[in-house]
Parts: structure tokens; C-alpha cells; sequence
């Protein structure tokens, strides 16, 4: 759905997004993680067409971004960060303007809109002026609006900045409902949020990929990846010991005080290296501190 | 539910539609058009408008007060200079918010990703202030109406007059309309916009006095004085004359200024 090559946007002399390149598959839930000025929200601009790149392509659905910058706006739904809407108009006014803007016929818009406000719990409020509502009702506005086109990809910019728990938890249902039949690619800076809503993971970091994988993968390579252990043996020995266990990936020794080595672990994917350590160390009856 | 309505019998498409290109621009131009009537702004404008019109329609009577007057009444209404005060504050106060507001509150972002092209956004925004221009100019008919209603015999209200005055109004508004889209377009403070819109405005009209010192003048100066004069372009209009040199003057005007906010509406392309 998404391929998007070396990926690079300067405002000037500064480099916000440099050389990113990652793939969308069709009807996948993809979370860009990252702290404030990592360049996610960059990156999204760029996806929706409000922006150009500086270099690298985008291609979504088959479309370039640059060149076919229309056929691809048709075929997103983009809700930028903090949701800007027309606060004085009616809800229902409003996704229907948004619907004939996004080219639905009379009709169409009409059915649209009557199938996004129950889709988005909106019902209730549909002839509700949009400055009175709360933020929570804001938030559902703005997804309705991405959504009344039915397109093909979503694109959430922070979906729940600014909202309380519970509404938190409402907004991450819906996107999680909406990720069962569309392919969604959104932006936050909580990991748990990225967590608990989205397949796949891309941490961003001064504008760069630094990680991407699955959440269950990337929550196993930071938590039960590196071991640290302090044993009493002979340096060359523990080195030819580790080198020849198959769940090491790599280790790094360093001689302290005491006769002692500390030894820094770290597995290949997946492994909890924790028991294999300690068994191996009371097999050869060697000293263990922390 | 949605399969169900989809196939439902009440829910056919209308045999007419916009063309697809069409669509987005005849949207936009609707809502924007009803913004002016949702907000404050609209009446206020409306409302001051109504008031500096009154004023002169009473200056129209007083002056018509026993004497009769060989010169058309639109000329007497221009005569007052309330056309000039009404134009040079009336467009940039309609057209501040036009960009200003969208950028200043995000909207602009969610606008510029649906699938609408910069220039249809520029000229559905252009077209709903000029639009609203002209509805709030409509009072004056009624005050020309009235006036010739109580005119003996040779009335001095005569369509002609009336409509090559409406066609100045026009041409003028777009012209200032248009500048003030430009002003707006620039920064995402409405006031800024309406300053800048109100000094862009000014300036032109102040180059009509230019006139006094260059107009004698052979040359150039003397030419490029007596074709930049919007004072006497709109005296024409007034008195009947439709100049098609005028015309062509304001629209080629308003077509290049549209086309600069154009530009810088897609200035974050390149910026």
C-alpha cells in the first residue's frame, strides 16, 4: 500500500527527515514511534501530499505522491494533529462538506455520512455545533472525516493527544476496529499506545528508522535481550565458552576488581538468555555476583 | 446498514452533478459563502455597510433638495465620496479571514489534502468574497429606487447609469477583493491581513493623484498617470461610460493578483 524510498526533508539547513525508507503492506496497522521532533509528523505530511520532499519517493497504492498528487489525496484519509475542524458548524454539515470536497455524489455523501457518525458513535450529536463539543466528540469528528470517502489508507497524526483516559481508551478501540478492514498508519510518542493498537512498529529518531519490527519483537529486544553478569574464570575461558553457545549473539568482556569478568550479553531474537547463563555457570562451578 | 441504503430506491444518484473538476470548487464556494452569514462578521460588515449608505442617501436627498440637478443620480451617490470609504474598508474586513483564519487554526492542512487543486481553492475563496461584496452593495439599488421614486418627471434614475455604476463596483471589488485574498494568503493573522489589505489598497488609490501633478505631462508619466487614476476610471462609470480599455484593466488586474496568491498558497511546496 505504502512504499516509500530514501525518504529526505530539509526545512532549510535543517534535516528533519533523513533517508527513511519503509514499506506498508495492504490492511496493516503501522505505528511511527518517536519523541516530539523526530520527524513522524513530517513524514506524514509528506504521505497526504500537503507537502513535497526534498528527495526520495512515495508511492502509495501504486501512485506517486509528487506527480499524482490528486488520484493519491482521493485515496487517503489524513486527520492531522490536534484535528482542526470549523468549529461553527454542525457536525453532520460539516462530514458532508467534507464528503462533496472529496468528490461523493449527492447521494453517496449522504449514505456516507449516515454510515460514518454510527460507525464513529456520533449519532447522538450529529446536529450538534462542532465548538460545543467535547474533545473527545472532536477527536471522532475528525476520524469520521477520514473516513467518509472510504479510502484505502488512514493516516492519524497523534490520534489522542490531548484527551482524557477514557477517552483514550474509546479512540484506540475505534482505531483498533478500523484497523480489521483498512490499513492505518498513525503517529504517537507513547509506546503502549503504538502498543496496544498497531501490528507493526517504526521507531523514528532525529528523523531516521532505528528500529522496525513487530511490537512483541521490539518489546523482546529491549526488555529480555541483554544480560549482564559478573563471573569468577579466567577471561579466555569464558570467551571460548559464550563464543561456541548458539543463543549468543554477540558478547562483550571486560575484567573488574576481584577476579572477576563482567560479561555483557546479547541474545539473538527472541532468546531469554537469563537461565542458560546461570546454568552454565553452575556447571562449571564458577562464582556469580550480580 | 450501508449495503442496504446503498441499494435502497430513494438514494439514486440525481440525474444532474457537477463534473468531477467542478465539484470540489462549487462545495468550497458554498461554504464559504455560508461562513459569511454563520459569523459575526457578516452582519458587522452588512451592518456598516447599510449605515455609510444611509449617510449618503441622505447627502443624495439634501443635495437634491430644491434645485434640480442635470447629472445622473449615480453620479450625485459618487459625488459623495462614500464609495471610496465603503470599498477601501469593506474588501480587506470581508477577505481577512479567508487564508488567515484556515492557516491559523490547522483547517487549511485537512483543505489543501482533500483532492482540490490550490487554484480552484484561491478562486472558490475569491469568487464567495466578491459574492457577498456584491450582495452588500445591493442597498444602494434601493436607495437610487427611492430617490427617483420621489423625483418629478425626467427622472434622473436611468438603468443604463445604474448598471455600468454596478459594473464599476464590480470590476473595483474584484480588483480590491482580490487584493485582499493576496494579504490574506501571506500570513495566518487576520489582522495583519487586513492591514496589509487596507495599506495595498490605499496605496492604489492614493496613485490616482497622481494625476494632478503628472497628468499635464507629455510622455510617459503623463500617460502611466491618467491610466493608473482609479478615480476617473470609476467617474466613467458613474456617468454611463463603459470603457472596455477599464475593463480589461480590472480583470487582467484581479486575474494577476489571483494569480499571485495562487503562488503563495503553494509557496509551502517550495519554501
Amino acid at each position: 500500500m505504502v512504499q516509500v524510498e530514501s525518504l529526505t526533508k530539509c526545512y532549510g539547513r535543517q534535516m528533519a527527515v533523513d533517508d527513511v525508507s519503509f514499506t506498508v503492506a495492504t490492511g496493516d496497522v503501522v505505528g511511527l514511534l518517536g519523541p516530539n521532533g523526530a520527524g513522524k509528523s513530517t513524514i506524514l505530511r509528506i504521505l497526504s501530499a500537503y507537502l513535497p520532499a526534498t528527495s526520495g519517493t512515495v508511492r502509495i497504492a501504486g501512485l506517486d505522491v509528487a506527480t499524482q498528487s490528486e488520484a493519491v489525496r482521493r485515496r487517503i484519509g489524513y486527520m492531522p494533529e490536534n484535528n482542526p475542524l470549523h468549529p461553527e458548524m454542525r457536525v453532520r454539515e460539516y462530514l458532508k462538506f467534507r464528503g462533496r470536497l472529496k468528490g461523493l455524489g449527492i447521494a453517496e455523501s449522504r449514505r456516507r455520512v449516515d454510515q460514518v457518525t454510527e460507525e464513529c458513535g456520533l449519532t447522538d450529536v450529529s446536529h450538534r455545533i462542532i465548538g460545543t463539543l467535547s474533545k473527545g466528540y472532536r477527536q471522532r469528528v475528525g476520524l469520521a472525516d477520514a473516513l467518509v470517502h472510504s479510502p484505502d489508507l488512514i493516516i492519524l497524526d497523534e490520534p489522542t493527544i490531548g484527551l482524557d483516559p477514557h477517552q483514550i481508551r474509546s479512540v484506540r478501540a475505534m482505531i483498533q476496529s478500523l484497523g480489521q478492514s483498512r490499513t492505518v498508519l498513525l503517529s504517537s510518542h507513547i509506546l503502549s499506545e503504538v502498543e496496544a493498537t498497531c501490528r507493526r512498529v517504526l521507531i523514528l529518531y532525529e528523523g531516521r528508522v532505528v528500529a522496525a519490527d513487530t511490537a512483541e519483537n521490539l518489546r523482546r529486544r529491549v526488555s529480555g535481550g541483554t544480560v549482564v553478569a559478573e563471573i569468577a574464570a579466567p577471561l579466555e575461558t569464558l570467551r571460548d565458552c559464550w563464543t561456541a553457545c548458539p543463543g549468543v549473539e554477540r558478547v562483550d568482556l571486560a575484567a573488574v576488581d576481584g577476579g572477576y569478568v563482567r560479561c555483557r550479553f546479547e541474545a539473538t531474537a527472541g532468546q531469554d538468555l537469563r537461565a542458560e547463563v546461570f546454568q552454565t555457570v553452575v556447571r562449571h562451578g564458577w562464582a556469580l555476583r550480580s | 446498514m450501508g449495503t442496504d441504503a446503498a441499494s435502497g430506491v430513494g438514494l439514486r444518484e440525481p440525474p444532474w452533478a457537477w463534473p468531477r473538476r467542478v465539484q470540489p470548487f462549487m462545495t468550497l464556494l458554498r461554504r464559504e459563502l455560508s461562513a459569511y452569514f454563520l459569523s459575526l462578521t457578516g452582519y458587522v460588515v452588512m451592518a456598516a455597510v447599510l449605515f455609510l449608505l444611509g449617510l449618503s442617501f441622505v447627502q443624495m436627498l439634501t443635495g437634491y433638495n430644491g434645485e434640480a440637478l442635470e447629472a445622473p443620480l449615480t453620479e450625485v451617490f459618487y459625488s459623495t465620496m462614500f464609495f471610496w470609504l465603503i470599498l477601501l474598508v469593506s474588501a480587506p474586513v470581508i477577505t481577512m479571514r479567508l487564508f488567515a483564519l484556515e492557516r491559523s487554526t490547522g483547517t487549511f492542512e485537512t483543505l489543501m489534502t482533500t483532492p482540490i487543486s490550490e487554484g480552484a481553492v484561491v478562486l472558490a475563496k475569491f469568487t464567495a468574497a466578491l459574492t457577498f461584496y456584491l450582495v452588500m452593495w445591493l442597498p444602494l439599488l434601493v436607495c437610487l429606487g427611492i430617490v427617483s421614486l420621489y423625483t418629478p418627471e425626467g427622472s434622473p434614475f436611468e438603468w443604463r447609469t445604474v448598471a455600468s455604476t454596478f459594473l464599476g463596483i464590480t470590476l473595483l471589488g474584484a480588483f480590491y477583493v482580490a487584493l485582499g485574498c493576496l494579504a490574506s494568503a501571506f500570513t495566518r493573522s487576520q489582522v495583519l491581513a487586513a492591514m496589509v489589505a487596507l495599506a495595498l489598497g490605499l496605496t492604489f488609490f492614493m496613485l490616482s493623484f497622481l494625476r494632478g501633478p503628472l497628468g499635464e505631462a507629455q510622455g510617459l508619466w503623463g500617460v502611466v498617470a491618467n491610466h493608473i487614476s482609479l478615480l476617473t476610471h470609476m467617474e466613467d462609470f458613474v456617468r454611463g461610460v463603459v470603457d472596455t480599455r477599464w475593463v480589461v484593466f480590472y480583470v487582467g488586474l484581479a486575474a494577476w493578483v489571483l494569480f499571485l496568491t495562487v503562488k503563495v498558497v503553494e509557496s509551502r511546496r517550495w519554501r
